[in-house]
């Protein structure tokens, strides 16, 4: 016999040891806890993510320009000079290592545009002779000319070494002069020339100059390069070119040396074709002043080639900007038309400068104000009050990060900008934008294009609208087969059947959209082509049939009848339809040879209907079987699950199958297949591998059923893997996936709330 | 009579059950089309010999297998630049695969029937699929070895097949040599630029020790290329010996041609063939075209790397998705109040199921592939860079957006299985003295599994079969090496991948030569579809199974 005291060691480690799990248990319990909500949190985090990721990347997009700290700083030419010579022309080098600055003594001084630093300084010689116009060529080109006040001129470049010593990259300004240093003679007669316009391309180079008798002057060097030594040799002609009525003061040559713009002191811009500079002639005139506003003495203060010297940018002293254009007419005759107003400045503008490798251009007033806009997007980026006095040059760097602009006194800013996306704005989205090389404006999506000077065109519409058109044929295809259908399964269906039937819409749902698209593409696009009177006929044909099919079966014999039970009339109609569709398949040819002259396909062409072979048609088939499951599984669940006593209720009172089913079933089941409804079209706005396989992918603008068209998701998954990271088309497709994930999250949303509160209203019934 | 029947309403009953009805005929005949078409295509057709009678009057012999055959209206075929007699309204065309793409560039032809004599099948008409240019069709002449020719005729077909077999293995063993042993020393000497570019970035090693070990890089270097060119030699030697036999054959407008058998990857002689033979040649091309490398811009060969990059992706998306959708699925049935907030996030899961694909896509490129990918590259490959080793496309950032896709799968169908366990269950354990986790743990869990499961596959099936997003975050035309290999740490993670679903699109829609790929388009195809019909009937058996087992018991 043994007696327990409380003190029984044996009991104490089972006690403890007692403790010592429920302690592990609760452990346990907290860790479950932990886990299990970090999972729940994580998906929440994870949702949140998506969405908040998406718009980080897109927000850039509506950031307007922004400057840095200035830096001011005088060049020796101005500190010494006691005449402080006029700054004609600033620039900068690709790396911002350097910059250059022409004076009208003819001095150049390249330095370091962030400090000042002067990195050298030449001077160009023009003997005896002073220095009374300047030009420059496109800025890439970095060639300027100097006009002579005897008839002369030099022809000069900027030109910057780059080497790797010791693998730091150096830069070495200077200056090269294409047809040497010494003035060339472009008036014989050694009349000033007031006026100057040079251009540089790859058949050589065009001076335009006018003198101060109203002589307008061409001289062009033909180039040309040996293939064995690599050298270039210059063939000179020399043109006078018919004057404009009135006194010249901006001459604007493009960069093909064809087209010559003239601005004379009435305000009037005058086209030149120089092609043939000896009989160059002018075609067309226009007034870039109102009449009104000329009485008040406003006159153009400004005028400057954008980048790919097609559009001219007219700046005015009362600060008013607007840009200007050749249009090819009818004829194919050029056309001067005015393309869009900018904000206007506060001040006259006293300088424009085109940016280097967008449509972008920065602007001087004489209030003191720098202005950054953009031409195709006509958006204003940046229009800030950086000078007390007047701003009289400015200059932008190739890569668009720093801006320079002088004061009267000649002191140079500088000023660090962050300018990344100025392409977007809501105008170049979603309205209509006149191009460049464009007779009107127009809705277009077309990113990007072999050349520097191509103008990107990023309106949304067109894949907008082909977004739509394509889930508008998809459902029109999928909405009527897939409520059909699902009313069908749901009430009037033998649940053998139904049983059957429903495995099969699952498989349809899972089959992969690229199977689809694949056989859309390369199977169904061919053969809706080579049969395209089957696909009317059938759509007339199938409804009939099976109308007919109902009325035979109703013509058989009761006893034969009766041995089908109710529900089955899907299963008898398999073969009817089989056999219809056949029919219509292998008479398709004789219906194109009896109507349409052997081929329906060339009848559309000849009645001037487009025909794509893979058209929005095969699109709807193709993406309506992908959306028929979803549609048909949300609405035969709300039509299955209307209560039974409703129905039941019906037919006792005497209504037909039909009448309880459009009369009762319908209509309290009709929010669940709103929903439905809602949810397939979600799921047809997002598809994007059946929309990528059968069709051309072409942005168009229409809703023609037998053309493509190119979708936001489509566009996505073609060009996002081209574009450059964090550039204005990569965060413009981020856009389209936000506008995406948006569109069908609400959509997805509104169907979820309509079916829960169907769920509730079901059980209350 | 009829009116009262249309006023019954029973004619618009036939009418909605006929939409049933053809939606089923569709997705029936869906699938009759891909599987006949995709197991077709390893079928030996007979070669076809015929005489065409050209507009000019000329005449010309041709052999092939017959692609199609098709009845189109004559005027649809005169538009196509064909002369057809004006008296016809309809006209028989045949599709011929002529093959030898190198000597007539074009290996596809259409032939109205009118202009064909009467088809032969020439017993001596071979068909050779080669490694290059497509497949060969002509008369079998002779054999060659070291330009002898050594049978002619009949005894020529007999020399074939075991010459072929020897050819074969050599190519085999070529490729072995190029595949593995030269890529292994390639990778050993890019492994040791990175090692001296770490070395170069690191800042703990002085110039000396820096110079140390540039030097022993360098005999490093070294010592692997003179492997390369011991096994260089070595495989200039195996070349040679390859290229020993060769055949004669003549096409069938008569031209003599050498073919080594080398280039040779099957011979068949089609016309002789009995059924049997076809039966053995039917297995062998379809073995063949799951387990070999694809060839010709991926339009011939097989689809392994396809198979296998599609299944590593999808492996990797389930550990990932798996745990963290069930755990989610429970937090939001088990653990989460059931307020406002919850229904929120439910319906928000439910709604990510519904949100298209491809912005998932974008997600993956932007957060996981340039955010992620790019900081871990910054962080532990600095050597490699600019080259990106995880900034890019590849199979872990594959995976992990696709299992982003699939998590509102795996959650709503575990919760679904949550909804339907008995409260009683729950209760019991608790009122036993349970804790939450036990009960979660040993009770509902394993309750719950089948649930989970079908989530699981239904997950796997949409996963395996989503091409969009992956075009922008992981799969190539083509992988030249498959993510898991011999190497340390033989998962490659970064490695961008090949995926059914993709290389149907890019050899359907991004190949050259779209016709001469079609047919590998429909098996791929089959293949993709037989495997996620065979996932999606397992869940639905599964689910089903399960649904009659809780009626049982709440019954």
């Amino acid at each position: 016999m043994s007696i327990t005291t409380d003190t029984d060691p044996q009991a104490d480690q089972a006690e403890s040891a007692r403790l010592r799990h429920r302690k592990l248990r609760g452990l346990r319990d907290i860790g479950t806890r932990l886990m299990v909500s970090t999972a729940g949190y994580g998906v929440v985090i994870s949702l949140t993510l998506i969405f908040v990721f998406l718009f980080i990347e897109v927000m850039p997009l509506l950031r307007s320009a922004q400057l840095g700290e200035v830096v001011t700083y005088a060049t020796p030419a101005t500190e010494q000079a006691s005449d402080s010579p006029e700054t004609l022309y600033l620039a900068k080098e690709r790396y911002q290592e350097a910059a250059v600055r022409f004076l009208d003594n003819g001095q150049v001084e390249f330095f370091e545009p962030t400090s000042g630093q002067m990195l050298a300084s030449e001077v160009i010689e023009t003997g005896d002779a002073d220095i009374v116009s300047f030009a420059h060529g496109e800025p890439r080109t970095q060639m300027a000319a100097i006009g002579l006040n005897d008839g002369t001129a030099v022809m000069v470049k900027h030109h910057y070494e780059i080497t790797y010593p010791d693998d730091v990259r150096k830069v070495t300004p200077n200056l090269e002069y294409p047809m040497g240093p010494s003035p060339m003679v472009l008036d014989p007669e050694g009349s000033a020339l007031t006026h100057i316009a040079i251009q540089e391309g790859e058949r050589g180079i065009t001076v335009v100059a006018v003198t101060e008798d109203d002589r307008m002057l061409l001289k062009r060097f033909v180039a040309r390069t040996s293939f064995l030594t690599g050298e270039t040799e210059y063939t000179p002609t020399e043109a006078v070119l018919p004057p404009p009525p009135a006194t010249i003061k901006a001459l604007l040559l493009d960069i093909t040396q064809e087209n010559l713009l003239v601005i004379d002191q009435n305000e009037g811009m005058h086209y030149y074709d120089v092609r043939n500079p000896n009989r160059a002639e002018r075609l067309d005139t226009a007034q870039l002043v109102s009449p009104e506003a000329a009485q008040a003495g406003i006159e153009v203060t400004a005028a400057e080639y954008l980048l790919g010297t097609v559009s001219v940018m007219v700046g005015r002293s009362d600060g008013s900007l607007s840009q200007y254009m050749l249009v090819r007419d009818a004829n194919n005759v050029g056309r001067i038309e005015r393309i869009r107003e900018f904000d206007s400045h506060p001040g006259s503008i006293t300088h424009i400068f085109p940016e280097f490798t967008r449509k972008g251009f920065v602007v001087g007033d004489a209030s003191g104000h720098l202005g950054i806009h953009f031409a195709t997007s006509n958006k204003t980026l940046l229009l800030e009050s950086v000078l007390p006095g007047a701003v009289a040059r400015v200059a932008v760097s190739p890569r668009n990060d720093g801006v320079m602009y002088t004061d009267t006194d000649g002191q140079i800013h500088y000023r660090t900008l962050k300018n990344a996306h100025p392409q977007s704005s809501f105008q170049a989205l979603w309205q209509k934008v006149w191009y460049e090389g464009r007779d009107q404006a127009e809705y277009i999506w077309q990113s990007s294009s072999a050349t520097d000077e191509f103008e990107p065109k990023f309106s949304l519409m067109p894949l907008t609208l082909g977004t739509l058109k394509a889930a508008f044929y998809a459902m029109l295809f999928a909405m009527p087969l897939a409520i059909f259908g699902a009313v069908y399964t749901a009430y009037f269906m033998h649940p053998t059947i139904r049983g059957w039937v429903k495995p099969v819409i699952e498989v349809m749902e899972a089959l992969p959209t690229v199977i689809l698209g694949f056989l859309a593409g390369l199977w169904f696009a061919p053969f809706v082509e080579n049969h395209l009177p089957a696909m009317f006929s059938i759509l007339l044909v199938l409804p009939l049939v099976m109308l007919l099919t109902a009325l035979g079966w109703r013509a058989l014999p009761l006893s034969i009848r009766q041995r089908v039970p109710e529900g089955w009339e899907a299963v008898l109609l398999v073969p009817a339809i089989i056999g219809a569709i056949w029919a219509c398949v292998a008479l398709s040819p004789s219906v194109e040879v009896a109507f349409f002259d052997g081929s329906m396909r060339q009848w559309f062409t000849d009645v001037g209907i487009t025909y794509d072979q893979r058209n929005a048609m095969v699109v709807g088939i193709a993406m309506g079987f992908a959306v028929i499951p979803t549609i048909f599984s949300i609405a035969e669940d709300a039509v299955f699950n209307v209560p039974k006593h409703l129905s039941q209720g019906s037919l006792a009172l005497g209504a037909t199958r039909w009448q309880t089913m459009l009369g009762v079933v319908l209509l309290t089941a009709s929010p669940g297949i709103f929903s439905a409804v809602m949810i397939g079209f979600g799921r047809a706005v997002g598809e994007t591998m059946i929309v990528l396989m059968a069709t051309g992918n072409s942005p168009v603008m229409n809703f023609n059923i037998f053309e493509g068209m190119r979708t936001l998701s489509a566009n996505i998954a073609v060009e996002m893997p081209e574009a450059a990271v964090g550039g204005t088309h990569y965060r413009l497709l981020f856009l389209a996936a936000l506008v995406l994930f948006g569109f069908t999250f609400i959509l997805n949303t509104i169907a979820e709330v309509v079916r829960q509160r169907l769920r509730t209203r079901y059980s209350s019934l | 009579m009829i009116r009262r029947w249309f006023k019954s309403g029973d004619p618009w009953i036939w009418l909605i059950g006929g939409a049933v009805s053809l939606s089923v005929i569709m997705v029936v005949g869906l699938l009759l089309l891909i599987g006949v078409r995709g197991l077709g295509h390893f079928w030996q057709p007979p070669v076809v010999e015929a005489t065409v009678t050209e507009a000019s009057g000329q005449e010309r012999e041709i052999l092939g297998t017959i692609r199609t055959l098709e009845t189109v209206s004559a005027q649809s075929v005169r538009e196509s630049g064909i002369d057809v007699p004006a008296s016809l309204n309809f006209v028989e065309r045949y599709l011929f695969k002529l093959g030898n793409r190198d000597i007539t560039g074009q290996d596809f032809e259409w032939f109205v029937a009118d202009n064909l004599s009467e088809f032969r099948y020439p017993a001596d008409a071979i068909q050779l699929e080669r490694r290059e240019w497509g497949d060969f069709f002509g008369y079998l002449q002779a054999i060659k070895e070291n330009g002898e020719v050594i049978a002619e005729g009949e005894a020529a077909f007999e020399a074939l097949p075991p010459r072929l077999a020897r050819a074969n293995a050599i190519m085999a063993e070529i490729n072995h040599l190029e595949r593995y042993e030269i890529g292994q020393i390639n990778k050993n000497i890019e492994q040791l630029r990175l090692e001296r570019r770490r070395i170069e970035l690191s800042d703990e090693l002085t110039a000396a020790e820096k110079a140390q070990a540039y030097a022993d890089i360098e005999q490093q270097v070294a010592g692997f290329n003179a492997d390369y060119e011991v096994l260089f030699s070595e495989l200039n030697e195996v070349r040679e010996r390859s290229m020993r036999d060769a055949l004669v054959a003549t096409t069938s407008d008569g031209q003599s041609v050498t073919i080594p058998l080398a280039h040779v990857v099957r011979a068949t002689r089609a016309n002789t063939m009995g059924v049997t033979d076809k039966l053995m040649e039917y297995g062998s091309r379809f073995w063949g075209f799951l387990s070999e490398y694809p060839r010709e811009a991926n339009t011939e060969g097989g689809i392994l790397p396809a198979i296998f990059g599609t299944v590593m992706m999808v492996m990797i998306m389930s550990i990932v998705v798996t745990p963290f959708g069930v755990l989610a699925a429970i937090y939001l049935r088990e653990y989460a109040h059931q307020g406002p907030v919850t229904r929120m996030v439910r319906i928000s899961v439910n709604n990510l199921a519904g949100v298209p694909s491809i912005v998932f896509g974008v997600f993956g490129l932007g957060f996981f592939v340039y955010f992620f990918g790019g900081n871990i590259d910054q962080m532990f490959y600095p050597e490699a860079l600019p080259a990106p080793t995880f900034g890019s496309p590849g199979l872990i950032w594959a995976s992990l957006t696709l299992a982003l896709l699939t998590l509102p799968v795996v959650i709503v169908s575990t919760e679904e299985g949550l909804t339907r366990i008995p409260k009683a269950m729950r209760e019991g354990s608790l009122a036993l003295g349970a804790t939450k986790s036990e009960t979660l743990w040993r009770v509902i869990v394993p309750v719950a599994t089948p649930a989970m499961m079908t989530g699981l596959i239904l997950a796997v099936a949409r996963a395996a079969g989503e091409v969009a997003p992956l075009m922008l975050v992981g799969v190539v035309k083509l992988a030249p090496n498959l993510p898991v290999d011999g190497e340390f740490p033989f998962l490659h993670l970064e490695r961008r991948i090949m995926h059914l679903g993709f290389h149907i699109y890019d050899v359907g829609f991004q190949s050259p030569n779209v016709e001469a790929g079609r047919p590998l388009v429909y098996a791929t195809a089959m293949v993709l579809v037989a495997l996620i019909l065979l996932l999606n009937l397992t869940a639905i058996a599964i689910r089903n199974r399960l649904r009659e087992r809780y009626k049982s018991d709440s019954d």
